[in-house]
């Protein structure tokens, strides 16, 4: 308890958390805390469990075991709050996801994807909603695709619309689940300059991905994850610039060039 | 060298007109009620429950299996004895008919839903969605653009699988033009007008489906 006091600024809170599918353990008892205005990087070798682990955070994926606490309640298995815990849809609706394919919505506008958040579960007015969505795009410089369909879009727009779609949700939190994974070579700066620019707003970040240079870059604390455990964990320079670990000194090796 | 007289067979064309409208009748009463079947069977193939999953699919099976005509026969003549009550010819027509069409359109929609990315769901609940409004804003209609083709089509196969009712002596339109012939003794008229009746209804309406199938098409 005394613990859980001292953290009283963590947004988002996991301890002991597990998932197992079958017999098979991806997440085996892990304890990671997101502080108020912290990005952190999940970084890992496939099948570490970072993906998995960032899922968990917004129950995309069903813990095995464990606890999720969301500023400083913990979250139940049901969609709506229930006596003193919060429901999976007011978690999500304050925590936001972008995927690594995107996941746009194809049957409707770049604008109505934004807005289709606020309006739906927000019941923010539509006029209000636009508005708010339009000056998202402008920020992700995307402002004159608002009435374009997403199969129109390259895949650097696309995920630029899914990050001003969870945004509209004036998130308390961003996932970033790999998100320039699924881009060409020549896509993916656009991207991450969007989202160095959130870092710098102090946007709360859990962000997984494979781009080493730019987790050193962006991000306050990064954790090495292996075989579903953390395995290190420390600023940028001690993880990523300068590993002491043997497996993790493989492993960032191999994106050194 | 056969001389054509349609104006033979044309004195009763109120009895063509008479069977076309119960035709369209049958046509349209049994895709009502097979969308309905349909979406039940639909739900309950979806259903983690396993009862129901079984029992949908012992239906489509069965209905899938069997040619119309057989059923059309079995739910006429031998239902009755079965549960010792008389069926009304209408009856069983409509009641075979809509049961027919329901067990494929149970499967249109759920090679329609199941055919939607899961990243959709995903990305739904990922802004705060129930399961319902994910459902109804995101994964229906996306899934409704996807089995339009194959509804329609299963459709079109309906209008024309009227025909069977005949059989047990619903007066549609292929059992008018069998009066008619009996009337006139001109069957290649006879034939000839119902087969252009059955024409007449279905080419603007296919044509209206590719035009509409083109049109859901934009966002594409």
């Amino acid at each position: 308890m005394s613990e859980a006091m001292t953290n009283n600024d963590a947004i988002i809170e996991a301890s002991g958390l597990r998932k197992s599918y079958g017999a098979l353990e991806v997440l085996k008892g892990i304890d990671l805390n997101l502080k108020r205005g912290e990005v952190v990087a999940l970084i890992g070798p496939s099948g570490s469990g970072k993906s998995t682990l960032i899922r968990c955070l917004n129950m995309m994926e069903q813990p095995s075991g464990g606890t999720i606490r969301f500023r400083g309640r913990e979250i139940g298995r049901k969609f709506r709050d229930t006596g003193d815990k919060i429901g999976i849809g007011t978690l999500r609706r304050n925590v936001g996801m972008v995927f690594q394919h995107f996941n746009l919505f194809p049957h409707k506008t770049v604008l109505e994807n934004v807005t289709e958040g606020p309006i739906v579960v927000c019941k923010t007015p539509k006029e209000q909603a636009e508005a708010e969505a339009r000056e998202l795009l402008a920020q992700v410089g995307l402002q004159d695709k608002h009435a374009a369909y997403p199969n129109h879009l390259s895949g650097g727009q696309k995920q630029r619309v899914a990050i001003a779609r969870a945004l509209a949700m004036k998130p308390d939190v961003l996932l970033l689940d790999e998100v320039t994974s699924a881009l060409d070579p020549e896509l993916v700066g656009e991207v991450l300059t969007v989202i160095r620019r959130l870092a710098d707003e102090g946007m709360t970040m859990a962000i997984v991905t494979h781009e080493m240079a730019f987790a050193a870059d962006v991000s306050d604390r990064v954790l090495f994850l292996d075989r579903g455990a953390i395995a290190a964990e420390g600023s940028a320079n001690e993880i990523i610039r300068n590993p002491s670990n043997e497996r993790l000194a493989a492993f960032v090796s191999r994106f050194n060039h | 060298m056969y001389v054509w007289k349609f104006d033979v067979v044309w004195q009763y064309w109120d009895l063509f007109m008479w069977g076309l409208g119960l035709t369209v009748l049958y046509t349209i009463g049994s895709i009502v009620f097979g969308v309905f079947i349909g979406l039940i069977t639909c739900a309950a193939r979806l259903s983690s429950w396993k009862i129901f999953n079984y029992a949908a699919r012992f239906y489509q099976e069965i209905f899938r299996c069997t040619p119309l005509l057989v059923q059309l026969l079995w739910f006429y003549y031998a239902f009755p004895l079965l549960v010792g009550i008389d069926i009304d010819n209408r009856v069983a027509a409509m009641l075979t008919l809509s049961l027919y069409v329901g067990a494929f359109y149970a499967e249109i929609f759920r090679g329609g839903i199941l055919s939607i990315d899961k990243g959709q769901r995903e990305a739904a609940a990922a802004i705060g969605m129930s399961p319902w409004q994910a459902s109804t804003r995101i994964i229906m209609p996306q899934a409704f653009k996807r089995m339009l083709p194959s509804f329609i089509n299963q459709s079109v196969i309906q209008f024309k699988n009227t025909s069977l009712i005949s059989v047990i002596s619903v007066a549609d339109l292929a059992y008018m033009a069998a009066v008619v012939n009996g009337q006139t003794y001109r069957p290649l008229e006879s034939y000839t007008v119902m087969a252009l009746l059955y024409i007449v209804v279905l080419f603007p309406l296919t044509q209206a489906a590719d035009w509409l199938e083109r049109r859901l098409r934009v966002s594409d």
